[in-house]
């Protein structure tokens, strides 16, 4: 078989998954579905920024918050009250442009020091958005206005049932979180994989080197954090229609943080990684809330007895996941998976073709799967 | 003249807690190349051990303790989580990210016991005052700038003069070449963590302390505002994170000090003005004010 077919028809499990899951599951765990998917726009982003372009960001929840309140006011009430498909795409624009106008300082600094700059965007973003109420609702922020395609809603009303199950918001948004996160996910592909992708790991390796083959070293560190604020305005009005209500507080340093764990645990530099990540941050506190009756050691909610709460014990676990994946896999779940498979393919070694039997990901090693833990090397 | 004088003592006084935390900050990343996030807990974790052993110990031995505790923990999550694989510089953003979920699980911990409480940390300031010319102030902020000073100057005279001194700043210039010559990283390294420790505990008493309420378990947030002191002065130099301390503890204080010209700009604009400095300082300065563009060699 050849390669695109091969690659398409092992992609094809998982898609046909994705998209019966919503006539399997109930509200529940679409809402976590929704969420990841949010997360995971986000994070490919951020993946972007940190695996690739070696830069450390924690604005990512301004821009996420740019990217909500953009959608909200555009295609709401107090704003312009655009088609809200075009209110999206714009939502997405102003997202970039926000990042463009922060580019002299990201073009030019570098690495912690960019993670701190990026830190003020938080607070100050959260300033405005608790002081300027006429746009943003203010402490109580404001509800958003569902996206419609056509006569399409993707809202409660009108009912809609397919194959005897009845779609309500969830389900309808569901498809829509699976198709942007497909662009998503060609997309970041594409740039990691083509001319800019190597031009970015090129300068995370070495900014000299990359400068002296003709990378313009402040253009693409800029571009790389327009191309980031963009898949997190996405992500943030994604978040907003999922969530039907934005709020300040919701857009916190926390968030930020989140979404650095997310890349990091799934795996700095890879899609599939930042997706697993994002999954992993997201679901883990829903469900230990969801199941706190049955663990073991953890009070259910609502009680006082000074015991440990679902929530605390999600942020235990949360905390603890995070320095234990790292102590045992430095390079993220996307190397504990990779390393898993190459030594399953080593023992299933003799039938096998050689090609398939060298360690790493089989054909053309991608920047994605080489950017990993790259030594530095010694001047 | 008095809101000017007045303002300018709470800011030198709010710089000067900073400091610590910022020089913690600074001898971490010397040191590991690690952006300490768990820096705000250790400070909460300070805090607590005062405000929970003072009854029994007494304000200094609680704070003794506390600064020892706080000290040894820090040294601990270096050694045995973060130096797994080595003192290995090339790992610092991943240990970076280590120090999140220690600072996750720590504050939580933390929260969890404090809940919605103020604890007060029991120092011999109390609310006292005193009088000097027109201005009043409080004896806790006194009593935080000569702390400061004094344990800032010892702390400048440990790089200086001290063996230890020595080794960190030979690992901060080159860490090979330091390990050539016999510095043991990975010790250097624990020391620093352990310092930077101390100075967080020692700086929860002073945020703590009157004219704020009490220990809350939203203190440890505070060191957050030490970030922008520690990247304003350059984040490999001591004396650049005193100065950029001063500069963000002045800027809130004046900010805050003339809210009500400020008005336009919305409420708690004091709290995010030195985000707003910091920005401002790091486009001229990419490096910040005191940090050295480094030369590359090919």
């Amino acid at each position: 078989m050849s390669d695109p077919i091969r690659r398409t028809v092992r992609l094809l499990p998982p898609v046909l998954l994705l998209v019966a899951l919503p006539f399997y599951l109930d509200a529940f765990w679409l809402r976590i579905g929704l969420f990841s998917m949010a997360a995971a726009i986000g994070a490919v982003g951020l993946g972007l920024l940190c695996g690739t372009a070696g830069q450390l960001s924690l604005g990512h929840a301004f821009f996420l918050a740019v990217g909500a309140y953009g959608y909200t006011w555009f295609a709401g009430d107090p704003g312009l009250g655009l088609p809200p498909l075009l209110a999206l795409l714009l939502a997405v624009l102003l997202a970039g442009a926000a990042g463009g106008l922060f580019s002299p300082v990201a073009g030019r600094v570098k690495g912690i020091y960019l993670g701190v700059a990026t830190l003020a965007l938080v607070f100050l973003g959260h300033h405005v958005l608790l002081t300027a109420d006429s746009v943003t609702g203010g402490f109580n922020g404001r509800s958003v206005p569902p996206l419609t395609v056509g006569s399409f809603a993707f809202d409660l009303e009108p009912q809609l049932v397919v194959l005897g199950v009845p779609f309500g918001a969830e389900e309808r948004l569901w498809y829509l979180g699976l198709a942007l996160f497909a662009l998503t996910w060609w997309t970041a592909r594409g740039l990691l994989r083509g001319r800019p992708g190597r031009a970015l790991t090129a300068l995370r390796d070495s900014e000299t080197a990359a400068s002296v083959m003709g990378v313009d070293v402040a253009r693409y560190r800029s571009a790389a954090f327009v191309v980031s604020s963009m898949y997190a305005g996405l992500a943030g009005a994604f978040l907003a229609l999922a969530f039907r209500r934005v709020v300040p507080d919701y857009f916190g340093l926390t968030l930020s943080v989140d979404y650095l764990a997310m890349i990091v645990i799934g795996g700095l530099g890879s899609v599939a990684g930042a997706t697993a990540g994002a999954v992993f941050v997201t679901a883990l506190p829903l469900l230990m809330t969801r199941y706190a009756d049955q663990l073991p050691l953890v009070a259910s909610p609502g009680t006082t007895d000074g015991g440990v709460g679902p929530t605390e014990a999600a942020r235990y676990l949360y905390g603890a996941a995070i320095v234990v994946i790292l102590l045992f896999a430095p390079d993220g779940l996307h190397g504990l998976v990779r390393r898993l498979r190459a030594r399953l393919r080593r023992r299933t070694g003799p039938g096998r073709p050689p090609s398939a039997a060298a360690p790493g990901p089989a054909p053309a090693p991608t920047p994605s799967a080489s950017a990993v833990r790259t030594k530095e090397h010694t001047p | 003249m008095t809101a000017f004088l007045d303002n300018t003592l709470s800011g030198l006084a709010l710089g000067a807690v900073y400091a610590l935390v910022a020089l913690g900050f600074v001898v971490i990343f010397k040191a590991s190349g690690v952006l300490n996030f768990a820096q705000g807990s250790l400070l909460l974790l300070g805090g607590y051990l005062v405000a929970v052993l003072h009854d029994d110990l007494g304000f200094a031995g609680a704070l003794a303790v506390a600064v020892l505790a706080t000290g040894l923990l820090a040294g601990a999550v270096d050694r045995l989580l973060l130096q797994r694989g080595g003192p290995d510089p090339a790992a610092a953003p991943v240990q970076t990210i280590v120090t999140i979920g220690v600072d996750i699980v720590l504050v939580t911990e933390l929260s969890r016991r404090i809940g919605g409480d103020l604890l007060s940390l029991g120092d011999p300031w109390g609310d006292a005052v005193t009088e000097i010319g027109p201005v009043t102030v409080a004896d806790s902020r006194i009593a935080a700038i000569a702390v400061s000073a004094v344990v800032i100057g010892a702390v400048f005279a440990l790089f200086r003069f001290t063996p230890w001194g020595l080794s960190l700043r030979a690992a901060a210039e080159d860490t090979e070449a330091a390990a050539l010559m016999g510095v043991r990283l990975s010790r250097v390294r624990m020391l620093a963590w352990c310092l930077a420790g101390a100075l967080a505990a020692l700086a929860a008493v002073f945020l703590a302390a009157f004219p704020a309420p009490g220990l809350e378990r939203t203190t440890g947030q505070i060191a957050l505002k030490a970030f922008p002191a520690a990247i304003l002065g350059g984040m490999a130099s001591p004396a650049g994170a005193l100065a950029g301390s001063l500069v963000i503890g002045l800027t809130e204080a004046f900010v805050a000090g003339y809210q009500s010209d400020l008005h336009v700009l919305g409420e708690g604009v004091g709290d995010v003005a030195p985000y707003a400095v910091m920005i401002a300082v790091l486009l001229v300065r990419p490096t910040g004010l005191f940090g050295a563009k480094g030369a590359v060699r090919v």
